[in-house]
């Protein structure tokens, strides 16, 4: 089995008495896509911001391409090919679209302590910022304003400024929530293209999605991985079955 | 692809080009203004209120540049008007009257207060980032007032303007304001580029959603950091400028009131414009010059006694005047110019 590219060791975070990463072990190999489901409030999204160095772990190890990077900032993890989205978008809402991607495209291109140049018509940030747009299917609203794009555009959004930082790993919060049928069905496509080319970790509570999506399923039920499995196995898994609630949601 | 990527590149004409005549009927109106000066009978005043104005120009646009584009409301800004004034005067009264030696240091002063006070200032947010730079601001003025040698409480007059190159080029009140206007486009011209360029995106950023800029894999602290250094040196040479105007130094050029006439000047002016902030100061000190005459003249339906009064107590105008324009003109002053267009 080739080394791992995300590896988690017994990684743990309370608030107080509250316990939501309960010694979380978890490896994710190259190139595949690494579902984690898990039921309302059962710490998939703390786990993310543990994974991306949002918010520090109280204890056990997150290594990345081999490295220990348990302690490093999110910016110092992004360099190093970890990016994410956010369930709650976080975008820049007086920036166009474009300049949302292009921001991130400059992060990983040269310096940004240049202060002579007008930033947002450097040709070499926009062309791979609308690449970047076109991917997600957002080329035809690049110039909008990023706060007045609809929901579902703001998602597509997130997932296109994560793409721009040329990651090799992709953290996904719920990235078809709150959009619609069409929407949603779009960004299913554009995470299926996007499968052959990085790894991908995806948090999402559509199971039709993940289902068809993930080469294996990892099941968070109160902090704790209960099983990591493919997804037939997953489907199949009594104590899945018992502990995931919406047992009739599994299709 | 491309061709959305260079359509972009050519921005709106019409957009740009309405908002760059405020810019350019205001330095137009800088440059004449020497002439008329020459015809209004008193030529002096008109001159030194007006460098007085681009001084303090200077000043609101190096605030603006932290505030406006980076959301750091610094109320500790008029430090470093002290210190590039008491550059100009230690540095005089111990015999380097040139400009060539002042200026430089007083750059390089505020740059280094900036940099310790900013390292740790940035450290905190929204509220404790004003309460510490007023701290900061706090500090070098006690600092100032108890300069003995230096005048203390009272400041210190200057013997005369700094030198430039060993010629007294600015005893001339025209000289001086043309140097005035020139350092006042300069640091326009600077902070415009800064404002466009990489460094100003990612200010711009990390103002709109610090999060978001560090998950794309920037460490805002260090641009933030390098904003208030370069906004600190702008303040800085405006403090030279002040003392040369008023050939004078004292610690009334650092108190915290004036640090918050600047921040009013450039919320009145219209954030994040730059030119906003030179038109914000010019209005301030514009009205707080001419507000009692404006007042005895209309109030013309008063008694005398009356009349004078108000006059003498236009401070109690001034205020409520200043929260009524911020209150109910949106974006300031700027934000007034921009909005018949956009009906
Ligand atoms: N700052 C905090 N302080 C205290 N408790 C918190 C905090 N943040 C999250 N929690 C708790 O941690 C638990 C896990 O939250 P988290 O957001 O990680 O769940 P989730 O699996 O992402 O849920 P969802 O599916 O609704 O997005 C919840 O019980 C939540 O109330
Ligand atoms: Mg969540």
């Amino acid at each position: 089995m080739a080394e791992a590219l995300l590896e988690l060791r017994n990684l743990r975070k309370n608030y107080g008495a509250l316990v939501v990463t309960d010694d979380v072990s978890l490896s994710v190999e190259p190139g595949e896509l690494h579902a984690i489901i898990g039921p309302n409030g059962a710490g998939k999204t703390t786990l993310i911001h543990q994974i991306s160095g949002m918010l520090p772990s109280n204890s056990g190890q997150v290594l990345f391409a081999g490295e220990d990077i348990t302690h490093l900032a999110m910016p110092r993890r992004v360099e190093r090919g970890l990016a994410r989205s956010f369930q709650i978008t976080s975008i820049l809402p007086g920036f166009s679209a474009l300049e949302n991607v292009a921001l991130a495209v400059q992060a990983r291109s040269g310096s940004s302590f240049r202060f002579l140049g007008n930033a947002s018509q450097e040709k070499d940030l926009n062309g791979t910022a609308l690449e970047c747009l076109g991917e997600v299917g957002l080329g035809a609203r690049a110039h909008i304003p990023a706060g007045l794009l609809s929901y579902g555009e703001k998602r597509q959004l997130e997932l296109a400024i994560g793409l721009a930082t040329a990651p090799k790993l992709l953290l996904l919060d719920e990235p078809l929530a709150g959009t619609g049928h069409d929407e949603s069905q779009r960004v299913v496509e554009t995470l299926r293209r996007l499968k052959n080319r990085l790894t991908i970790v995806l948090i999402e509570h559509d199971m039709e999605a993940v289902f068809s999506l993930a080469d294996r399923v990892s099941v968070l039920v109160y902090g704790r991985v209960i099983a990591t499995d493919t997804p037939e196995r997953i489907r199949a898994n009594p104590e899945v079955r018992a502990a995931y609630l919406g047992d009739e949601e599994m299709v | 692809m491309t061709e959305i990527a260079e359509t972009h590149s050519a921005p709106a004409p019409s957009l740009t080009t309405r908002l760059e005549i405020v810019p350019l009927v205001l330095f137009t109106a800088f440059a004449a203004a020497p002439l008329l000066a020459a015809y209004s009978g008193a030529e002096g005043y008109v001159l030194s209120l007006l460098t007085r104005v681009m001084i303090f120009g200077i000043a609101a646009m190096a605030l603006d540049l932290i505030l406006g584009y980076g959301a750091l409301v610094s109320f500790g800004h008029a430090a470093f008007l002290g210190l590039g004034g008491y550059a100009v005067g230690i540095l005089a009264s111990h015999g380097f009257e040139d400009a060539l030696i002042q200026v430089p240091v007083a750059l390089l002063a505020s740059a280094a207060f900036a940099f310790v006070t900013g390292a740790i200032s940035l450290r905190t947010k929204g509220v404790y980032f004003i309460m510490i730079t007023l701290a900061f601001g706090q500090m070098l003025y006690f600092l100032a007032t108890s300069l003995a040698p230096y005048g203390g409480d009272d400041g210190m007059t200057l013997a005369s303007r700094s030198l430039v190159a060993g010629t007294d080029w600015l005893e001339n009140d025209f000289t001086f304001y043309w140097v005035c206007l020139l350092c006042l486009f300069g640091v326009y011209a600077l902070s415009r580029s800064i404002a466009a360029s990489r460094f100003g995106r990612v200010l711009r950023g990390t103002r709109e959603n610090a999060i978001r800029m560090e998950a794309i894999g920037f460490r805002p602290f260090r641009f933030q950091l390098a904003a208030y250094v370069i906004s600190g040196m702008m303040a800085g040479l405006a403090g030279c400028l002040l003392a040369n105007q008023a050939e004078f130094v004292s610690p009334s050029f650092m108190t915290w009131q004036r640090s918050g006439e600047l921040i009013f000047m450039v919320v009145l002016g219209g954030l994040g414009s730059l030119h906003g902030a030179i038109i914000g100061a010019a209005a301030f000190l514009l009205l707080e010059e001419f507000l009692p005459e404006i007042l005895h003249t209309l109030s013309f339906f008063l008694s005398e006694e009356t009349r004078s009064h108000l006059a003498e107590n236009w401070k109690m105008v001034f205020g409520p005047l200043l929260i009524l324009i911020v209150l109910f003109v949106r974006g300031g002053i700027m934000g007034l110019l921009r909005r018949p267009h956009h009906g």
